[in-house]
């Protein structure tokens, strides 16, 4: 039985830009942030300076509930590069917020990742100290390693 | 009624140089010479007769041929560049313009996979995000919504390929013939895709020579003409978590997931005919399901069919609308990071001349060239044609 896991060889770390780094500012502290337009109230990410929905440039900061579900998903056994283990399971999660945002799903069998699945957040620090999000089946803890 | 956009223009000359998973003793540079020359060769013209070019590689031919100066376009991707070419063309700015790209010697250590899969962006390098799990997500998405089966992926898959088993130009030559089974029992790669339902790589080189129609009788092959032509973008490819909702806030079918419907409405439109009167579909085959994806945004067949439609006998040779001939990326050749995008127009054109030595579609008069992809944010379209516009 394979429980994935978060990745912890030297796997690439975020550069963030301008736009970014308060988002990943906010992993750092475990808080999931997104942005949303205060015209039409439309959810966005990856950061922007414009709404996705309006174009309008009144987007301001929210933290999310870190709640969502898969929308799709993958189980990739060919790694990108040596660094990463596999299987592993990048998905797309639509957060109860109404955005999407691209992870890898843990601690469960690569096998039970199903479009649909509610899934939440959990934070971890892997190579070079940085924190990435992952998410997991919700109420799942994770073994410890 | 006024004149068709692309009346004044012909595809004159084509060239890919040998394909192969090494060229050895050749860099970038020097295959697309190569392949420059070819193609000016095919047309039966002279470097002195070139007067544009498009690519950076292609700049440097106009460097060491000194037929400069020319008008030229940095434009890298394919059929937006063959466009940007007979616009060009169209528009007066160039009268004979040369298309070049080619790759060697860039991609030799195999652990990773290629550099052009693996885009650095802070969104998506660190979960190990690559083109073939890029393009799952749309698959398996349209998999939940439509019902689509593996079966049905890996009958394009197997098509194509076999293509490329009977084509002696292709890389993976008489590597076959492929079964579905064949496909679906090849290790998984990201899920659905097996690995032989990715494309390869390889290094090669490719060109063609765009000039204007009024000089078509003086040169060594038949002229092949663009009947339309569209692109439809979405963003920078590999940056944003691939969603086949996304965008639709123009028209609401025009979402990611169709990326390429627009550009094929407006290539239909402008060349007065419709998916019924395509002899030979050159669509580009990153992964098996996008074509099943390509036969539905085009309006070859309703959303959510392209799985029944692939299975309907109308793929193979001697189909309806035969795809991908020379046997595509998955088997013919995956030059690098623009390579293979081109040659899907260099095989419409030999379709349409009805020169191809294996699968040869009978008096193909219109193809259909394609390139992109969902998981890519974007997908070109080119309608090739026998006749002058």
């Amino acid at each position: 039985m394979t429980i994935l896991l978060p990745q912890e060889g030297s796997i690439p770390v975020p550069q963030p830009g301008s736009f970014s780094q308060y988002y990943w500012d906010g992993c750092a502290e475990h808080e999931l942030r997104f942005q949303r337009c205060g015209v039409c109230n439309c959810a966005t990410h990856t950061p922007a300076v414009l709404c996705a929905e309006c174009a309008s440039p009144d987007i301001h900061w929210e933290r999310s509930t870190g709640i969502g579900e898969i929308y799709s998903w993958t189980v990739v056994w060919r790694p990108a590069t040596p660094a990463f283990v596999v299987p592993y399971v990048p998905i797309v999660v639509t957060m109860v917020e109404g955005w999407n945002l691209l992870s890898s799903l843990v601690g469960c069998e690569p096998e039970a990742a199903e479009i649909g699945m509610a899934v939440e957040v959990v934070f971890h620090q892997g190579a070079e100290g940085f924190t990435l999000p992952y998410f997991r089946p919700v109420g799942k803890l994770l073994p410890k390693t | 009624m006024s004149k068709h956009p692309f009346h004044d223009v012909a595809i004159v000359g084509v060239h890919n140089t040998r394909q192969a998973r090494v060229l050895d003793g050749h860099d970038a540079r020097s295959i697309t010479m190569e392949g420059a020359l070819g193609a000016i060769s095919d047309a039966g013209l002279e470097p002195r007769d070139i007067d544009g070019v498009v690519g950076s590689l292609a700049s440097d031919f106009l460097f060491q041929s000194r037929v400069g100066p020319a008008w030229r376009s940095l434009s890298p991707l394919g059929i937006p560049a063959v466009l940007e070419a007979a616009m060009a063309i169209a528009c007066g700015l160039a009268s004979t313009v040369l298309v070049a790209t080619g790759e060697a010697g860039s991609y030799r250590q195999h652990d990773s996979t290629a550099p052009w899969t693996r885009p650095t962006n802070e969104f998506v390098a660190s979960y190990g995000m690559f083109t073939a799990a890029e393009f799952a997500l749309m698959a398996r998405r349209h998999m939940h919504m439509y019902g689509t089966t593996a079966e049905s992926m890996a009958h394009v898959a197997a098509t194509i390929r076999n293509n490329g088993h009977v084509n002696p130009e292709a890389v993976y030559f008489g590597k076959g013939p492929f079964t579905i089974d064949d496909i679906l029992s090849s290790r998984m790669i990201a899920d659905p895709f097996h690995l032989l339902e990715c494309a390869t790589t390889s290094e090669g080189a490719t060109a063609l020579v765009l000039t204007r129609a009024d000089r078509v009788d003086d040169l060594a092959k038949p002229p092949v003409y663009i009947l339309g032509g569209g692109t439809d973008y979405y963003g920078p490819s590999y940056q944003h978590p691939p969603v086949w909702d996304l965008g639709g806030n123009r028209r609401s079918d025009l979402v990611a997931g169709y990326v390429g419907r627009q550009a094929a409405e407006e290539a239909f439109a402008t060349a007065g005919i419709g998916p019924d009167d395509v002899d030979v579909c050159e669509f580009y085959d990153p992964f098996s399901f996008e074509l099943i994806r390509q036969f539905e945004a085009f309006g070859f067949c309703g959303e959510g069919e392209g799985g029944d439609f692939v299975m309907s006998g109308v793929i193979e040779p001697g189909g309806r609308f035969p795809i991908t001939t020379d046997g595509g990326t998955m088997s013919f050749s995956h030059g690098g990071a623009s390579v293979q995008l081109f040659q899907r127009v260099v095989r419409g054109v030999q379709q349409i001349r009805g020169e191809c030595s294996t699968s040869q579609v009978k008096g193909a008069e219109v193809a259909m060239s394609t390139g992109g992809g969902s998981g890519a944010l974007f997908t070109d379209v080119l309608l090739l044609g026998k006749d002058r516009p």
